[in-house]
């Protein structure tokens, strides 16, 4: 049949034909498809161990990047806080690349996940057409004579050898996807290295190439909401702001004193002696 | 007949001329150079094979046809038309 299987099905017979082709002795053929058969079902082995090995580095870098979401967020709202606007924005940038990021790692990890399953489903049938080539050698050898056998020889050769090609093409396939999750995996690393700023100060001053990559990024109308939603939020800030010029690191740190301790998240907003008007 | 998709397994079909034709059509789709086009013909074909009985994972034997992967690209499919091939040497 021509079209896509005619195609396909002559070379992976070819391929097949020519691994029978390297003995001529039956003997040595069963031994020799064997072997190859066991090399195969070990490489196949280490195929998953990397895939699962990816898959670990990029659900450590979602964690990282997780916490770094919080992060930026807690370091706006300071920002914003003591009035360093500029600054708040800078963090809520990159809150946002962050959290885009996030969304790719998803993604990615969820590939990889699906292409473990894949591999580990090609290692079993794989093992299972190995165990019953494995128990047809021993027939084939027992009861056949030299012409005979190797007639049944390629009979059972050929589904095995067909089998190995098919689980070799998934493993191209799969290292090929990892290959491309490697390298986005790194340009990830690269945005976690430059991604917090330690020293809310330090920023402030001087703009480095990060910065206007992330300016030019910026879809900056979601910046912009969320910063207008932060500064609604800290709506009574002006009492916050001198708590942390004093050296607060948490904005709840140094709660003043209220009746009973009623638990809130922010009791500077809640505390009536510094309302402002809205807005 | 005994059909397999790479990477996922063989089945038997019994309707030889349904298969051609699917396959017939898929390939056409692939020169029109659209790869949705394209994919709703494969998948079609797909679907048409995975309607057959399943073999068993344990089974010797090999294939009368091969597809190339479910996941094939419309790249894939026309380098393996033009003779470059999917499979590592």
């Amino acid at each position: 049949m021509p079209g896509i299987s005619g195609r396909m099905s002559t070379v992976v017979k070819s391929k097949i034909s020519r691994l029978l082709d390297k003995a001529e002795d039956p003997g040595e053929t069963l031994d020799y498809s064997y072997q190859k058969q066991l090399e195969q079902l070990q490489n196949v082995k280490r195929g998953i161990a990397d895939v699962v090995t990816a898959k670990k580095r990029l659900q450590a870098q979602e964690q990282t990047i997780q916490q770094q979401v919080v992060k930026l967020d807690t370091q706006a709202r300071q920002a914003l806080a003591v009035g360093q606007e500029d600054l708040a924005r800078t963090a809520l940038e990159r809150k946002n690349v962050a959290q885009t990021e996030l969304q790719t790692l998803d993604q990615q990890i969820q590939e990889l996940q699906q292409q473990q399953e894949n591999l580990t489903d090609s290692e079993q049938k794989l093992r299972s057409k190995i165990e019953a080539f494995r128990t047809k050698k021993e027939v084939i050898k027992a009861q056949y004579s030299a012409a005979e056998a190797q007639v049944r020889i390629s009979e059972a050769a050929t589904g095995v050898g067909e089998q190995m090609a098919d689980v070799g093409l998934a493993m191209q396939r799969a290292v090929d996807k990892t290959d491309q999750m490697k390298a986005r995996a790194n340009a990830v690393q690269e945005l976690e290295a430059a991604g917090t700023f330690d020293d809310l100060t330090a920023l402030g001053s001087g703009e480095d190439d990060i910065d206007r990559q992330l300016r030019e990024l910026s879809s900056s109308t979601a910046v912009d909401d969320e910063l207008a939603k932060m500064k609604a939020e800290l709506g009574g800030g002006a009492s916050t702001a001198g708590e942390l010029a004093a050296g607060s690191a948490e904005p709840t740190a140094e709660e003043p004193p209220s009746d009973q301790e009623s638990g809130s998240d922010a009791p500077s907003i809640e505390a009536p002696a510094f309302e402002e008007p809205e807005q | 007949m005994i059909v397999r998709i790479a990477t996922e397994g063989q089945y038997e079909i019994s309707d030889e001329q349904k298969l051609s034709e699917l396959d017939t059509a898929a390939v056409a789709a692939a020169e029109s150079g659209d790869e949705v086009t394209f994919h709703a013909a494969y998948d079609a074909l797909l679907a048409f094979v995975r309607s057959g009985a399943q073999l068993d994972a344990d089974h010797l034997g090999g294939s009368d046809l091969i597809l190339p992967p479910p996941d094939v690209t419309l790249a894939e499919a026309r380098a393996e038309f033009s003779g470059e091939g999917l499979l590592p040497n």
